[in-house]
C-alpha cells in the first residue's frame, strides 16, 4: 500500500509540474491584463500538434521540438492578442471573455477540420525508472517535470532580470504609471499574452510526450488551469506551479485510496474552500 | 473603432461554432450524394407496391460520431455503411417481386459522440428526413439512446458497434444486434491465457466505467473466476480519463494478465502507460483499440497487446463453410469486401468497425429482398427468423421476448500485435485456433 501511494504520489506530482506550467500561462495573462484567456486549451492542443508534426514529419526529437513550439506559441499569442484581445482590453471582462472564446472555437473548428478528433501519438518511449516491483516512474514524466521547472526558472529570470520582464511587471502593477514612465504598454501587453500562450504551447508539447491527444485535449488542462490559478492565486506564476503540484498530487493519491469519481469532488471542494477562506489564493494574487 | 471589430468577432464565433460541429453538418456521405436524385420521396413506410415497376428510394438514417472521443471507431463504421450503399446501388438495388427496384439513400448527422444529441437527431431522421430503416450510432450508450426512438417510431434499427447485452433486454422488438454481445468479448482471452501460461492464476481488470466496458468486464470477472483464476484487481476509471498511472500502480506485482480497457482513446493511452511503466505480465488483453490499425502508432507499446475483434480480414468465413453448416450465404466474400474497401478508402485496411457498418446495411438489404417488401413488419419477420452466413461471420438473432434482437450466431476473434520477420508490427489473428494466422505470444515483459 505504501509503495502504491508513493508511486502514485510521484506520478501525480510530476504531472502536477506540467499542470502548473500550463496554468502559469493563464495566470500571467490574467496578472498583467486581467483577461481570462478561454483560448488557453486550444493553444495547449496546438503545442501538442506542433511537437507531433515536427516529430512525425521532420523526425525532430520531441524535446528539441519544444524550441520551435515555443516560438510558434509566442507568435500565436501575438496574433491572438492583436486580432482579438487588444481591441477589447479596456472593455468589461465579458468582452475579452467572448473574444477569447471566439478564438477558442475557431482554433477547435479549424483543428477538427484539419486533424479530425482521432487520437494522435508521439511514439517516443523512454522506459521507466524502477525500484523493485512496487515503484516505477516513466522517464517522459520525469523529463517533463524537469523541463517545467527549468521553464519556470527561466520565466522568473526573465521577469526579474531583463528590461522587458521588468516592464511586464511594471504594467501588471500599474499600467498608467508604466505608460507615464515611457513603457509602451500595448507592446508589453502583446508580449505578455505571447509569453502566456508560449507557456501553454510548451505544456502541450510536454504532455504530448506521454499522453495521446486530440485537438480537444487542451480542454481538461484549461479547466485544471483555472482551478490551479485560484488555488495558487490569480496572477501569481509561482502560485500556479505550486497549485499544479497540489492538484497533481491529489489526482495521484485519491484513486489509490477511494473511488476515482471522488477526484473532482475533492478538487472542486478544495477550490470552493479556497475561494471562501482565502479568495486571493494560497499564495495571494499578484 | 471597437464596434466593427466586435461584429467581426461575433461573425468569427459563429463561423467557429459551425466548423467545430456545434450545429452539425447534415450532408450525406459522398457516395450517398450521388444517389440522392429523386425529389419526390414516398411517404414513410408507404408500401412498396405503390411504386410498382419504378424505383423506390429508401432512406437509411443514422448518426455518426464524426467528432468527439468515438471518432475513430465511428468513422470506420460509417465507411462500411457507405461502401455497402455504393455497392448495392451500383448493382441495381434490390428488386422486389412486383418489379419495384429499391435503392438506398443515406441521411446522417454528427452526434459529436454525445448521447444527448442522438435522440434529437434520430427523431429528426424519422420525422423530417423520413428514414425508413435505421442504423445505430457507434457505442452502446449512443445506440441505446437511438433504440428508444426507433422503437417508439416503429422503425427497424440494426445496431453496429453496440455490443452491450443489456440493450437487448429492455423489451425492444425492432432492434437487431450485429456484434457479438459484450458478455463474450474477453472471455476467450481467459481460455487463451490458460493455454498460453498454464501456471497463470492472477488477473487484474482495469476498465472504463461505461455501459459496454462494464458489461464486458462483469462477464469476464465471472468467467475468469469460474475457470479458477484469481481477480486481484477490479478497478474502473471514468470515461475521458487520460492518466492511468494511479490504476497501473495498483496492479500487484506478479500479476499474470491485465485485461479491460474501454474505447480507443483511453485504451490506447492505457496500453502506452502500461508499457512505459514497465509492468510485467504474461498477457495484456484490451478492448476496442488493439484491432484498430491506428493502434500500431503506439509502436513498441502495441507489441504483444491482444484485442477482441468482431471480424478480421484474415478470418475464414466462406460460402463453402456455410454449406457445411447448412446455413444460407449472403453478400460479398471477405476478399471482395476487403479489396473494395481498400480501393475506396485509399488503401486503408478495414477494421471490424468497418465490417460491422457494412453488415448492418447488408442485413437490411437481405431482409428487404427476402421479404419482398420494405414494410416494417415483413422485414422484421425475416430478421427474426434469419440464420445467415456472411463475410463477417454467422448472424442469428435471439427472438425471445427476454433478449429480442441479441446476436447469438456471431463469434469473437482475438488478435495480437506481433512483429513480422522484417520487424514491422502486424496484427495477427491468434484465436480461434482454426483460422489463426500466428500462435499467441507472451506479452514482451513477462
Amino acid at each position: 500500500m505504501f509503495g502504491q501511494l508513493l508511486a502514485s504520489l510521484t506520478d501525480g506530482l510530476l504531472l502536477g509540474f506540467v499542470y502548473g506550467l500550463a496554468a502559469m500561462g493563464l495566470s500571467l495573462i490574467w496578472g498583467v491584463m486581467t483577461v481570462i484567456n478561454l483560448a488557453h486549451g486550444p493553444v495547449i492542443a496546438m503545442g501538442m500538434f506542433g511537437s507531433y508534426f515536427l516529430f512525425i514529419q521532420a523526425g525532430v526529437n520531441p524535446y528539441l521540438a519544444l524550441l520551435p513550439v515555443a516560438s510558434l506559441g509566442l507568435v500565436a499569442g501575438f496574433l491572438i492578442y492583436g486580432t482579438a484581445v487588444h481591441w477589447v482590453i479596456d472593455a468589461p471582462h465579458l468582452s475579452s471573455l467572448l473574444a477569447t472564446f471566439a478564438v477558442n472555437m475557431i482554433i477547435i473548428g479549424l483543428g477538427t477540420a484539419a486533424f479530425t478528433t482521432s487520437p494522435h501519438n508521439i511514439d517516443y518511449p523512454l522506459g521507466a525508472l524502477r525500484a523493485g516491483d512496487w515503484f516505477s516512474v516513466s522517464y517522459t514524466r520525469l523529463i517533463a517535470a524537469v523541463a517545467a521547472v527549468a521553464i519556470t526558472a527561466g520565466l522568473y529570470l526573465f521577469l526579474y532580470f531583463t528590461r522587458p520582464g521588468k516592464a511586464i511587471r511594471a504594467v501588471a502593477n500599474n499600467r498608467m504609471a508604466a505608460e507615464l514612465m515611457g513603457i509602451p504598454s500595448a507592446y508589453i501587453l502583446a508580449l505578455s499574452f505571447g509569453i502566456g500562450t508560449m507557456l501553454a504551447a510548451l505544456a502541450g508539447g510536454l504532455i504530448a510526450t506521454f499522453f495521446p491527444f486530440t485537438i480537444l485535449s487542451g480542454g481538461p488542462y484549461e479547466l485544471k488551469s483555472f482551478v490551479i490559478c485560484v488555488l495558487g492565486g490569480l496572477g501569481n506564476p509561482l502560485g500556479a506551479l505550486v497549485g499544479g503540484l497540489l492538484l497533481g498530487g491529489l489526482e495521484g493519491i485519491i484513486p489509490t485510496i477511494m473511488p476515482v469519481s471522488w477526484v473532482p469532488v475533492v478538487e472542486f471542494g478544495l477550490f470552493v474552500l479556497v475561494l471562501l477562506v482565502r479568495p486571493t489564493g494560497l499564495f495571494g494574487a499578484k | 473603432m471597437r464596434k466593427p471589430w466586435f461584429c467581426v468577432l461575433v461573425v468569427l464565433t459563429v463561423f467557429g461554432l459551425m466548423l467545430s460541429g456545434c450545429g452539425k453538418s447534415e450532408s450525406p456521405p459522398p457516395a450517398a450524394k450521388k444517389e440522392a436524385k429523386p425529389a419526390e420521396k414516398p411517404a414513410v413506410a408507404e408500401p412498396a407496391k405503390k411504386a410498382a415497376g419504378g424505383v423506390r428510394e429508401v432512406v437509411i438514417g443514422f448518426t455518426s460520431s464524426q467528432t468527439g472521443k468515438l471518432n475513430v471507431e465511428a468513422t470506420r463504421q460509417i465507411n462500411g455503411v457507405t461502401l455497402w450503399m455504393d455497392q448495392v446501388n451500383a448493382a441495381g438495388g434490390v428488386k422486389l417481386p412486383d418489379g419495384t427496384v429499391v435503392k438506398f439513400t443515406a441521411k446522417y448527422y454528427d452526434d459529436e459522440s454525445k448521447k444527448e444529441r442522438v435522440q434529437e437527431l434520430y427523431t429528426k431522421l424519422i420525422n423530417t428526413d423520413k428514414a425508413e430503416f435505421l442504423i445505430s450510432p457507434y457505442s452502446s450508450p449512443l445506440a441505446e439512446a437511438a433504440a428508444l426512438i426507433a422503437q417508439q417510431n416503429n422503425r427497424i434499427m440494426l445496431t453496429a458497434g453496440a455490443a452491450s447485452d443489456s440493450t437487448y433486454r429492455m423489451g425492444f422488438t425492432l432492434i437487431y444486434q450485429t456484434y457479438t454481445p459484450s458478455s463474450r468479448y474477453l472471455t476467450p482471452a481467459v481460455d487463451v491465457l490458460a493455454k498460453l501460461a498454464p501456471g497463470a492464476k492472477k488477473v487484474a481488470i482495469v476498465h472504463e466505467k461505461d455501459k459496454f466496458s462494464t458489461d464486458v468486464v462483469k462477464a469476464l470477472d465471472a468467467y475468469a473466476k469460474s475457470k479458477g483464476f484469481e481477480v486481484v484487481l477490479f478497478e474502473g476509471y471514468e470515461p475521458g480519463a487520460t492518466d492511468f498511472a494511479p490504476f497501473i500502480n495498483k496492479i500487484p506485482a506478479g500479476v499474470d494478465a491485465i485485461m479491460g480497457g474501454g474505447h480507443f482513446a483511453d485504451t490506447s493511452t492505457f496500453a502506452r502507460q502500461v508499457f512505459e511503466k514497465g509492468v510485467k505480465a504474461k498477457m495484456v488483453a484490451l478492448l476496442v483499440a488493439p484491432p484498430e490499425p491506428k493502434f500500431a502508432e503506439l509502436g513498441e507499446a502495441a507489441l504483444g497487446v491482444i484485442g477482441p475483434s468482431q471480424w478480421e480480414p484474415a478470418a475464414k468465413y466462406t460460402p463453402e463453410a456455410a454449406k457445411v453448416l447448412n446455413v444460407e450465404w449472403f453478400g460479398p466474400s471477405i476478399n471482395d469486401f476487403t479489396e473494395s474497401y481498400k480501393a475506396k478508402f485509399k488503401g486503408e485496411v478495414p477494421s471490424y468497425h468497418s465490417a460491422g457498418g457494412y453488415v448492418a446495411g447488408l442485413l437490411i438489404q437481405y431482409a428487404i429482398a427476402k421479404a419482398g417488401s420494405v414494410d416494417t413488419q415483413a422485414v422484421k419477420k425475416v430478421l427474426d427468423g434469419c440464420d445467415l452466413a456472411t463475410f463477417y461471420g454467422r448472424l442469428k438473432f435471439d427472438n425471445t421476448p427476454q433478449n429480442h434482437g441479441l446476436q447469438v450466431g456471431h463469434e469473437m476473434i482475438l488478435t495480437q500485435w506481433q512483429k513480422d520477420p522484417q520487424g514491422k508490427l502486424v496484427n495477427q489473428v491468434v484465436y480461434p485456433e482454426a483460422f489463426r494466422t500466428a500462435p499467441t505470444a507472451l506479452y514482451p515483459r513477462n
